[in-house]
Formats: structure tokens, C-alpha cells, sequence
């Protein structure tokens, strides 16, 4: 899948908005790639119109090789939608829904299994305008595999799910990448970012601002520390001197150390020798390594959207 | 779990399939539906049990002769256009539209099985309102054109109101298609030549009641089964409007 300089805006005149401002990003087929940004940040926007509910407005957008516009009707049974809301009759029953939905594929899941699966026995018997917002989640993420396609879009797969029910996504999501499914996903939380994906784009302001391995943008960003307490008072000069260029100590508060640094295993070794050599027994060594969060504050700024 | 076979298998299934799987869904929904069933059936019904009996309402020596067809035609009127703008409208509002416009069933498809289901409803009312009317005396017009009569202006009829539903439903809100859809259903029930003959409403009424859709296919169905054949006046305002609520709906239907 490839967007490229993709831009949607809303409105006209003086109140048009930019929800997609020159977007790209390829997506790799076999892999779970997640959307990653602040709400408004054009994520859902840009996914729906590789759903082909929007026309690019400007850019060009190619799923499976295929515009999504044009060639709607052989994409359909290939791809998979989970809508961010709704989606069903509001006296449709969750089972029943998902059983309409299988009908119009050709080899759908067996659907007792994926109800099983999903731990939907409970309400499928259920009306959808009964069903809470995590089990109408649940239906709706069945929804969007039940045909078996090639392609899975997820927006916000996990957005007010209780723990178990996220962790059961994941474990769907992961599964589905492991049997060659492509997922592109949106979502504001980092650990699901982090922990699911082979990629990511964070996302903001309708562009892509940092892309890669959750790996790769978390050591881009700002070194990790090391977070010592012992007594106070120590000079540090030397241990610094042992570690690697450009790192630094600081005694933040009496007794509070943070050396900020390359940390892997070596350095931490250097930093309990040191310790060692100057009889100094740390209360405590807490070893900080930046998370997605951290990178993702850094990137889109800290304010409230 | 091992029934589970989460590897890729896409594909379609076969569009015949898909249009009944659709069908058969639209069509239980609206049988599930207590309001959507109170204007298909059971106002007709209570329609033809009280008006059967009325001769100073509908003004003749057989009122089951007059009131029957009128019935047929608020069938129609129900079943095209309330109930299929009101289903459609909410179907667009929850995302329903959208979700299955991403799925292979297509566009063509939900059309398809929307006509397929209206249809399927309407041979019910006509099988349940037609028996009861017969029960109740009444003598519809003898030969096989007045039945080909029937079945041309009950088309036109249900193209005419469902494509005006489809048009209402696909350009306003759906709280508004719901007030907008009863509100006409009782203005039209009341005042607009569906039940009752177009001589039993003031003089300067009835050049506009006979230009309307309900005016047209209520008397339409009158004549034809009072006298075997419509007007060709009623056969022509009928087809009009037929062709413009089609062109209309699919000009300026919005599926979001």
C-alpha cells in the first residue's frame, strides 16, 4: 500500500481545514503497520480514504496496486474494515450481523470459532443497541476479518476496551500478521503502537513526522539515564570520564544522581565498578530508557489538542 | 479454536447469493419492527374492518368495492415509501450504509435488496389485505387485464414512492426523514386520494389530488378494479412520476 503527498481538507473559503496536509507512507504487505498521532491528526482521514469512502483530493493513494476509488468493487472482498463507530442495524443481533457479513464472502471464517474467539457468546444474541461500546468493538473487529481478507484496516481497534479485551486484540492482530494478514492500524495509545507493530508513522497536523521500527524512533530520540540515589555529595567526574562521549552526570537533588547516556549493558557495569571501586552502596539504580510516549511527547509537543 | 483459519482467503460471495442474504435480512428486520408493521398492516387492516361498514364515509352501495383498492394503494404507499425512507434514513445515520458499502455486497446489491425486500413485503400485505377484503365481501372486476392493470400501476406506484423515500432519506437528517415520512404517510392516508375517491374531496381539490402520486395510484387502482381498466391520465401522471423520483433518487441520493 502507498499514499504519496495525499491532502484532504474540509470546508471552504477562510474555514477550510487541512486534515491531510502532503501525507506519504508505504505500507509493507505482510507486516502491522500502526498509525500513530494526536486526535485531529488526520489518521482516520487518511485511512478512509485508503477504504475508498473519500476521493484524495490531491495525491495518489494505491491499495493492493489498486485505486481505491476506481477499483472499489475487486478491492471490497480483498480488504477488511473496522469502522472506528456503528456500522450495524441498531435491532440487528451481534451474531446475526457478523453471520450477514460472512455470508457475502465466498470462504469466511467459521463463525462459531470467531465468536468463540472473540468472546462474543455472551451477547450474541444480544440487539446491537444493547450491546455496551466494548462488545459492539469486539463485533465490529469481526466484522472486518470474518471475510478473510489479505488487508485489515483498524481504526482505533482498542479505543475503550477494559485491559483483557485489549490484550485479546493484540493477540488477534499478532496472529493474524503471523498467518500473512497486512494490518495498517490507527491509534493514540503508544503501548499498543509499540508492542504490535513493524512499523510506525506518528502522525501530526495531517503529515507523517517520524517513521520506522518502535525501536528505531524510540533511540532516535533523546539519550536514556540512569537514575542513582546514594549518599550525597559524590563527584562524578570520573565515572563520567569512563562512559561514553558526551555523557554527562548531574546531582539533580542531594543524593540524586542522573547520568544521562548511551545505556546498555557495558555502561551500567562501568557505573556498579565505579560504585564498587569509591564504597559507595546505591540505595537504589534505575535505569530509564525512553519509551514511544516519550518520543511521541517530544514530537507533537506536550499541549492539549 | 482450530477451526480458526486466520490465513488469507479473500473473495465474493456469488452476487446472487449476496442479494438474497441482503434481502432476507432487510425483509426480517422490518417484520421485527412493531412500527414499521403498525403502517404496513395493521392500519390497513383496521382501514378495511371499519371503513367496510361505513357507507356515509366512502359514499357508495358497496364501500368494500371502493375502500379495497384504496387499501391496496396505502400498501403501497406504507411499504415504499414510509417504511424504506425510515429504515434507509437510520441504515445511513449508523454507519450501516457505510459499513456494508466496504464489504462485497456493492451498492447495486443493498439497492437490489432493498427492491427485492419491499417486494417481498408488499405480496404479503397484498396475500393478508386482499384475502381479508375478500372475506369481506369484496368484488373486484372479473379477467386477467385487470390484474395486469393491477401489477403495472402497483410498479409505477412502488418506483414513484420508493424513489421519492430514497430521496428524503438520502438528503435530510434522519430524525427529520422520520417526521417527514409518518407526516406524509398521514397526509396523503387522509387527504390525498389514496383511500377514498377523488369525488368525495371539494372540486377545486381535485385536479391537484389527481396530479399526485397517491391521488393517481389510488384511483387508478379504483377504476381498475371497479371497472377493469384505469384512465390513461392516471397511467401517465403515475409513469411521470415514477421516472422523476428514479432520476431524482439517483441524482442526488447521498449513500453517507
Amino acid at each position: 500500500m502507498e499514499i504519496v503527498d495525499l491532502t484532504m481538507h474540509y470546508g471552504r473559503g477562510a474555514a477550510v481545514v487541512k486534515a491531510v496536509d502532503g501525507l506519504s507512507l508505504t505500507v509493507e504487505a505482510g507486516t502491522v503497520t500502526s498509525i500513530l498521532g494526536p486526535n485531529g491528526a488526520g489518521k482516520t482521514t487518511t485511512i478512509e480514504t485508503c477504504e475508498g469512502f473519500r476521493r484524495p483530493q490531491s495525491g495518489t493513494v494505491r491499495v493492493l496496486g489498486l485505486d481505491p476509488v476506481a477499483d472499489a468493487p475487486r478491492l471490497r472482498a480483498r480488504v477488511g474494515v473496522m469502522l472506528q463507530s456503528g456500522g450495524a442495524w441498531l435491532g440487528v443481533r451481534a451474531g446475526e450481523m457478523l453471520r450477514h457479513v460472512a455470508a457475502l464472502h465466498a470462504h469466511p471464517l467459521d463463525v462459531d470459532a470467531l465468536v468463540e474467539r472473540l468472546g462474543m457468546e455472551r451477547f450474541a444474541r444480544t440487539p446491537y443497541r444493547r450491546l455496551s461500546g466494548g462488545q459492539k468493538q469486539r463485533l465490529s473487529l469481526a466484522m472486518a476479518i470474518v471475510g478473510r481478507p489479505e488487508l485489515v484496516f483498524l481504526d482505533e481497534p482498542t479505543a475503550g476496551l477494559d485491559p483483557q479485551s485489549r490484550r485479546a486484540t493484540w493477540d488477534l492482530v499478532s496472529e493474524l500478521r503471523d498467518h500473512g494478514v497486512t494490518i495498517v492500524l490507527t491509534t493514540h495509545y503508544m503501548d499498543e503502537a509499540q508492542e504490535l507493530s513493524d512499523r510506525v508513522h506518528i502522525v501530526d497536523a495531517g503529515r507523517v513526522i517520524a517513521s520506522g521500527t518502535p525501536a528505531d524512533l524510540v533511540s532516535a530520540g533523546a539519550r536514556n539515564s540512569i537514575r542513582l540515589v546514594a549518599r550525597p555529595g559524590l563527584d562524578l567526574g570520573g565515572l563520567v570520564a569512563e562512559l561514553p562521549e558526551d555523557s554527562t552526570a548531574a546531582e539533580v537533588q542531594p543524593g540524586q544522581y542522573v547520568i544521562t547516556t548511551d545505556v546498555d549493558p557495558d555502561v551500567l557495569h562501568r557505573v556498579t565498578g565505579w560504585c564498587a571501586a569509591h564504597d559507595v552502596l546505591p540505595a537504589s539504580i534505575l535505569v530509564e530508557r525512553q519509551s514511544l510516549e516519550d518520543r511521541f511527547l517530544d514530537l507533537t509537543g506536550r499541549e492539549l489538542r | 479454536m482450530s477451526r480458526l483459519d486466520l490465513s488469507p482467503a479473500p473473495g465474493a460471495a456469488a452476487p446472487w447469493r449476496r442479494l438474497l442474504t441482503q434481502a432476507a435480512m432487510e425483509l426480517r428486520l422490518t417484520l421485527r419492527n412493531g412500527e414499521q408493521l403498525l403502517l404496513t398492516l395493521v392500519i390497513p387492516i383496521l382501514l378495511l374492518l371499519a371503513g367496510s361498514r361505513s357507507d356515509r364515509l366512502v359514499g357508495a352501495d358497496r364501500p368494500i368495492d371502493t375502500l379495497a383498492p384504496g387499501v391496496l394503494a396505502l400498501a403501497i404507499l406504507s411499504t415504499s415509501f414510509t417504511s424504506l425512507a425510515i429504515a434507509t434514513a437510520f441504515e445511513r445515520r449508523y454507519g450501516v450504509l457505510k459499513r456494508l458499502g466496504a464489504t462485497p455486497l456493492s451498492r447495486g446489491g443493498l439497492l437490489g435488496g432493498k427492491v427485492l425486500a419491499v417486494v417481498a413485503l408488499q405480496i404479503v400485505q397484498f396475500l393478508v389485505l386482499g384475502g381479508l377484503a375478500l372475506a369481506l365481501g369484496w368484488r373486484p372486476a372479473d379477467g386477467a387485464t385487470a390484474w395486469l392493470w393491477w401489477l403495472l400501476l402497483s410498479v409505477l406506484g412502488t418506483v414513484a414512492f420508493g424513489g421519492l423515500g430514497l430521496l428524503l432519506a438520502g438528503t435530510v437528517r434522519a430524525e427529520a426523514t422520520l417526521a417527514l415520512a409518518n407526516l406524509v404517510y398521514v397526509l396523503l392516508l387522509v387527504g390525498g386520494g389514496v383511500l377514498l375517491p377523488l369525488d368525495r374531496y371539494p372540486e377545486s381539490l381535485r385536479g391537484v389530488l389527481a396530479a399526485l402520486p397517491s391521488g393517481a395510484l389510488g384511483e387508478g387502482l379504483r377504476d381498475t378494479f371497479m371497472t377493469g381498466s384505469p384512465g390513461t391520465v392516471v397511467v401517465v401522471v403515475l409513469a411521470a412520476w415514477a421516472a422523476v423520483a428514479a432520476v431524482a433518487a439517483g441524482r442526488w441520493f447521498r449513500w453517507e
